[in-house]
């Protein structure tokens, strides 16, 4: 990923699965590493359930606060039809982690619409990189399945060039001191998932 | 921020609405007001934490105005924040606050939200900058946020004017990096009587339009060598003027772009714009939303060209959006995203065990045409509850809903209500519900109690029993007030008590005069609430008939099984409610 310019990382999700938090982490990393990092999203009436994405950006210098279309290095999906909603965003040589994880929107709770069932199957085409994290399960081992968005964390970890402490700090910094233990855990079984990235 | 400076202040990544509390600190602010609205929330809620500004949330933007104005008479720095819609409301007091001039530096955020992200409109309020003729800045990210705002105060204080500091969606909620320095102690309050600069009856108001004009004259000479306004010159061909974040997407897009970047954008540096021009062969305009600089910048007699694929001028820009205008070859995303079947929509959407849920859910039943109101509430008007007719600005869904009865007349009885959020009513509910009272009519408001404001994420009111600080204050006796307004039908109701709120809308209606029902039900994700959620519902699929009544209620934790049409109940989400089992008819889902 270090191509000597700006890293894209876009974290999408549903309103409340800890999108905020991750990108958050994210940022930080960047920012203790030395680089300049925009962070940018969209609060208010999407946090009701909608779709949710935070865009991260950093380098030398960072410009824009969103992410161009067709740049991004890699897609974070805490919800797999969110992952395929943004799929287009991807850089040509993107990779995307997403979490087995389905939620169904209200159009498709009532009928409207068919969940899209293969979500994760397109998701491979065109040779794409995808690493599928099992987060219900981490999560859970971790000891809460809110910790979906640390577990993902942690197998984005493995993709972004930033060292395992500098990751254990920044994640530090952002969590409720109670809860430290909790997602150190479930960034570490993040860590793990990724060993099956191809 | 000059450069030599920094060594004092430390490094830190802030979202926009931060540095504008950081910023208010070090400033010596010593007061802040205003009402919360999206994206501009997070500015008070950060202020705050700082013990030495005294923050508050007023019941609306024209109150927080007016009470900083005061204020600022006694000689203290203040702080006045609202979105962009919010200035519309605190519009009267802003018109003619130039007029008189403020003591104590006062410097008022407009958050605008360009697309509309969580907005009835994107109204472009530089437009209120000329309008109001108040200095105005744009900054593009956090770091010239703080880099503005060090010398806002100081500005509006030697000049005597408030400061209009326009920010969007993306310099409010994107981090960057800025930083942090130390406090400067605050002036001494004090008032001295000025009958001729603060009573502005006509008389006053002439003297005070002229020295105005005056102070604009001073600005206008000022802006022209002022930090915030910067010639980079790059190319000799191409030129671009640019404000506020739209800079890092011309920089992003045309790096050998020449850029006029201005950060104080009223009054426009008239001879920097010219000499900007002159030095480019090409020179361009590129904003978001209306075309203000495009109009001044043209109105100088300076010659723009024009891009080759002209923005259309509605929705905020992007590096896509700039890119296209200019013809330059945007990088192509992968193939796939071309081959993507349709995928099924995520709009935001009532929580499950949303108190209003159940008020939607018996209004639909009784087909009764509701004018609406802002708030989360106003989820209520899509499907699958689809029960709200009306929604324009805060407060309007009484007023409508009065002129509608006026309009049909007798048919109207009976068949109109209108709907209206705890905080939404004490922002701009009160006066319209008077006027229902005093013109005679017989409107039936329902006022929705969660006993938050909770949309813009859970910030008290003068209805919640609490101050933005957290301490203890009156909370509003609703019935007690509508009475007073002369509303002699008055109930308060739990609106998940389905039967009694239903039998109450019902008496509403026919009771002769004006009459109000107030549904009370705290919203489920305030934290005294959560730590009560009950177990999740039961569910006997013999029982079921896959009648999908459940599914009409629109509740995110039931969903449908796509094989049998049956319920799957999402305990993940359930907060055990029970408002589904209400809506079932053939008894299979039950507590």
């Amino acid at each position: 990923m270090n191509r000597n310019k700006t890293t894209n990382v876009l974290i999408v999700g549903v309103g409340g699965q800890g999108i905020l938090l991750a990108s958050e982490v994210v940022s930080q990393a960047a920012l203790l590493a030395g680089l300049d990092v925009k962070k940018s999203e969209i609060h208010g009436m999407s946090q009701r359930g909608g779709t949710v994405n935070s865009h991260v950006r950093y380098g030398e210098k960072v410009l824009s606060p969103i992410i161009p279309q067709g740049q991004v290095d890699v897609l974070v999906a805490l919800e797999k039809l969110e992952a395929l909603r943004w799929s287009g965003y991807l850089a040509p040589d993107g990779a995307i982690v997403v979490n087995d994880f389905r939620l169904d929107p209200v159009s498709v709770a009532t009928g409207k619409i068919p969940y899209t069932e293969n979500a994760i199957d397109l998701l491979y085409s065109n040779g794409r990189r995808v690493l599928v994290v099992d987060g219900v399960a981490r999560a859970l081992q971790a000891g809460d399945l809110r910790s979906m968005n640390v577990v993902l964390l942690g197998a984005l970890s493995r993709l972004l060039e930033f060292p395992a402490e500098l990751w254990e700090k920044a994640l530090e910094a952002q969590v409720k001191e109670k809860f430290i233990e909790l997602n150190r855990r479930a960034f570490a079984l993040g860590r793990d998932a990724a060993d099956s990235l191809r | 921020m000059r450069d030599e400076l920094l060594p004092l202040r430390e490094k830190a990544l802030l979202s926009g609405n931060e540095a504008v509390a950081q910023a208010a600190w070090e400033a010596g602010v010593l007061f802040a007001t205003g009402y919360p609205g999206t994206p501009s929330t997070e500015i008070l809620e950060t202020l705050v934490g700082y013990p030495e500004v005294r923050c508050e949330w007023a019941p609306n933007e024209k109150v927080a105005l007016e009470v900083a104005a005061g204020a600022s008479l006694g000689g203290v720095r203040t702080l006045v924040t609202m979105k962009h819609v919010g200035l519309n409301v605190a519009a009267d007091p802003f018109m003619t606050l130039a007029y008189t001039g403020v003591k104590g530096g006062m410097v008022i955020i407009t958050a605008d939200d360009p697309s509309m992200h969580s907005s009835q409109n994107e109204q472009d309020n530089r437009n209120y900058a000329r309008f109001g003729k108040a200095p105005m800045f744009e900054p593009a990210d956090s770091r010239e946020v703080t880099e503005f705002l060090a010398g806002a105060w100081d500005l509006s204080e030697r000049l005597e004017l408030p400061v209009l500091f326009r920010m969007t969606t993306r310099v409010c909620h994107s981090k960057s990096i800025s930083s942090r320095g130390p406090r400067r102690e605050p002036a001494a309050p004090s008032y001295t009587k000025d009958f001729v600069k603060n009573v502005m009856i006509p008389a006053n108001a002439r003297t005070m339009r002229v020295k105005l004009e005056e102070k604009l004259n001073l600005l206008r000479a000022e802006v022209e060598t002022h930090p915030a306004n910067r010639i980079e010159g790059r190319s000799a061909e191409l030129g671009v003027i640019c404000a506020g974040n739209v800079y890092n997407y011309v920089r992003e897009t045309l790096p050998e772009a020449s850029v006029l970047k201005l950060g104080f954008t009223f009054p426009l540096p008239a001879a920097l714009i010219r000499k900007f021009a002159a030095s480019v062969e090409r020179c361009y305009v590129v904003e978001e939303l209306d075309p203000y600089l495009e109009t001044e910048v043209r109105a100088l007699g300076v010659a723009l060209a024009t891009v080759p694929a002209p923005r259309p001028p509605i929705g905020e820009l992007s590096p896509e959006t700039v890119a296209a205008m200019f013809g330059v070859a945007a990088p192509q995303p992968q193939a796939a995203a071309a081959a993507l079947p349709e995928l099924a929509p995520r709009p935001p959407v009532l929580c499950p065990g949303c108190s209003h849920r159940a008020v939607f859910m018996t209004l639909k039943k009784m087909r009764l045409t509701v004018t609406g109101d802002i708030g989360c509430y106003t989820l209520g008007a899509l499907p699958p509850l689809a029960s709200m007719d009306t929604c324009l600005c805060m407060g309007a869904s009484i007023g409508m809903g009065y002129g509608l009865e006026r309009a049909l007349g007798p048919e109207a009885k009976e068949r109109v209500v209108a709907v209206i959020g705890d905080s939404t009513f004490l922002h701009s509910g009160i006066t319209p519900l008077l006027n229902v009272v005093y013109n005679g009519g017989h409107t039936v408001t329902i006022i929705l109690d969660n006993r938050t404001t909770a949309m813009t994420g859970h910030n008290e009111n003068p209805g919640s029993g609490r101050t933005l600080d957290g301490g203890p204050a009156p909370a509003v006796d609703y019935r007690a007030l509508v009475r007073a307004l002369g509303v002699e039908f008055a109930v308060t109701v739990d609106p998940y008590d389905v039967d009694k709120f239903k039998q109450a809308v019902e008496m509403a209606l026919l009771h002769s005069g004006p009459a109000v029902v107030i549904a009370q039900r705290p919203c489920v994700l305030l934290p005294e609430v959560r730590g009560k959620h009950r177990p999740t519902v039961n569910y006997d699929s013999d029982t079921c008939t896959a009648c999908g009544a459940c599914f009409r209620i629109g509740c995110p934790a039931i969903e449908k099984d796509a094989a049998t049409g049956k319920p799957r109940i999402n305990s993940a989400f359930c907060t055990g409610c029970g408002l589904c089992t209400t809506a079932c008819p053939c008894g299979a889902l039950s507590l």
